[in-house]
């Protein structure tokens, strides 16, 4: 019952429809790479770096960013996840999904926190994102690294890496899965 | 549904969909600062009208770790003493703003009745004899951790049922999932039709005790028994109670259970209520965050809590 129908809830529900492919499977996986350098190189190595993905996008993302850092540096940053949904300031319009559980694997004071999220738009849910954080401590900084930045916020909050700067209408929708990123609409 | 009145109401999807969000909860309260800001702005009322110690506790904490505000109504201490009526309490408390009311009442049917006066969220903690859905609810969440489904499990219900609102919510929500029930008392405790409840009864605790997955243990409520029910607790602890030698009659895996608070000697003994399968302080800590879940999904999510029954 309740899971699939709550997805489809509006204003947020609806079936995605891809229009057109942003980045193949090999895009993103260039793109991967070239964030976990740039991780690097801003920290000065991986020294206190903590990944902690977003439910449910960032989930696998900030795994598949673990991944790659343990490949070019041969150590692998704790990953976490967190669950924004008890958070947010639209509380009530996006559920909470049971399944998207919090896990943070280490205290988080004095650690730098990359949040990692699959796509930026209004930023709320960094914002969200954000408050949550401070309950699990005091970071000594927090980034923020999207797949797809696709515009149109509604607060000033800018990512730290970019996968894909993404020009969009605000009706369009991104898809972010395994195999790329695709542009398209949903479609109630 | 916007009220919390009976475990009916909920069917067992309506039960999963708690307990499955519960679990978000016992995350949140394992924090080292065990607070969200889900219901900011949000007040709840109590509305006590019998005595309650960690129903009352667990429902203030749950409101506050969800960052709710709670207006606190002690029935001692408030114009009920000066003759005001059940409605007027309830009419002026909605007029001061609240979004749910947590009422527990000596008369069965209040929280129904309540519903009619006011537009807030009526969570139900227990009426009379009748129900007491969240007790329920964290007994079924309790048991959830411990077995992977209550599908053919046998539990045992020991000991006043007749005055006992935890039995007729638990019987009802253990059946709903699956378990088999099985009502131990006797006959001056059973009510005085058992006419569609869907369990077996019995009067031989030591009959039932060997193929029971757990034993539900219910307190002897002496408040309520106004009749000779019982020559006496002593005769009540031989014939029924848990104790050490009535132990050793279950199986390794079955879990003792009770809602609390105990009486020690009586339905349960001193050292069973201390033993590893003894789970009744989980129980308490699983009520804070089942009822974080309830007061989350009637007054925040936004969703609508789709009873399986209706």
């Amino acid at each position: 019952m309740a899971e699939r129908e709550r997805r489809m809830t509006p204003p947020f529900g609806g079936v995605f429809q891809a229009r057109s492919e942003v980045l193949s499977a090999d895009d993103m996986e260039r793109a991967l790479r070239r964030i976990s350098h740039e991780i690097i190189e801003r920290n000065h190595g991986l020294d206190g770096v903590v990944l902690i993905g977003l439910q449910t996008g960032g989930v696998w993302l900030a795994e598949r960013l673990g991944q790659q850092l343990q490949d070019i540096e041969g150590i692998t940053p704790p990953v976490g996840t967190l669950d924004v949904a008890l958070y947010r300031d639209d509380i009530g319009l996006r559920p909470v999904l049971p399944e998207a559980a919090t896990a943070i694997p280490v205290d988080l004071a004095g650690r730098i926190v990359v949040l990692v999220d699959d796509v930026l738009f209004t930023g709320r849910t960094i914002r969200a994102a954000l408050d949550a954080i401070t309950d699990f401590g005091r970071p000594r900084a927090v980034q923020l690294a999207v797949m797809v930045d696709r515009g149109h916020r509604e607060l000033p909050i800018r990512p730290d890496f970019v996968g894909k700067n993404l020009p969009t209408r605000r009706d369009e929708a991104v898809d972010v899965h395994e195999h790329g990123v695709d542009l398209g609409e949903m479609v109630k | 549904m916007r009220h919390l009145l009976s475990i009916e109401d909920l069917g067992a999807a309506g039960i999963n969909e708690i307990l499955d969000l519960s679990d978000t909860f016992v995350e949140v309260s394992g924090r080292s600062i065990p607070k969200v800001p889900a219901l900011r702005g949000k007040t709840v009322a109590w509305l006590f009208y019998e005595d309650s110690t960690r129903t009352r506790l667990s429902f203030e904490t749950a409101a506050k770790r969800l960052s709710a505000d709670t207006m606190n109504f002690g029935v001692s201490s408030s114009s009920v003493n000066k003759g005001e009526g059940l409605r007027d309490t309830v009419e002026t408390i909605t007029a001061m703003g609240v979004d749910a009311i947590v009422v527990r009442h000596a008369s069965p049917g209040v929280p129904w009745q309540i519903t009619r006066w006011t537009d807030a969220c009526v969570i139900n903690a227990g009426d009379g004899w009748h129900q007491h859905p969240t007790q329920a609810l964290l007994d079924c969440y309790t048991l959830r951790q411990h077995f992977d489904s209550l599908e053919g499990r046998h539990i045992a219900i020991v000991g006043d049922i007749k005055h006992s609102r935890v039995a007729r919510s638990d019987l009802l929500a253990f059946t709903m999932l699956g378990a088999e029930v099985t009502l131990v008392a006797p006959q001056t405790l059973l009510p005085p039709s058992l006419e569609g409840w869907p369990a077996k009864t019995s009067h031989d605790i030591d009959a039932v005790l060997p193929s029971a997955d757990v034993v539900y243990l219910l307190r002897m409520q002496r408040e309520r028994m106004h009749e000779a029910l019982l020559p006496s607790l002593r005769e009540y602890r031989a014939g029924y109670g848990l104790t050490l030698d009535r132990c050793a009659l279950l199986a390794d895996h079955a879990l003792v259970m009770h809602p609390g608070p105990m009486n020690r000697g009586v339905e349960i003994d001193p050292e069973v209520a201390d033993l590893d399968r003894s789970v009744v302080v989980e129980q308490v800590a699983n009520g804070v965050a089942v009822r974080m879940a309830v007061l989350y999904l009637l007054l925040g999510s936004g969703v609508e809590l789709t009873g399986g029954a209706r």
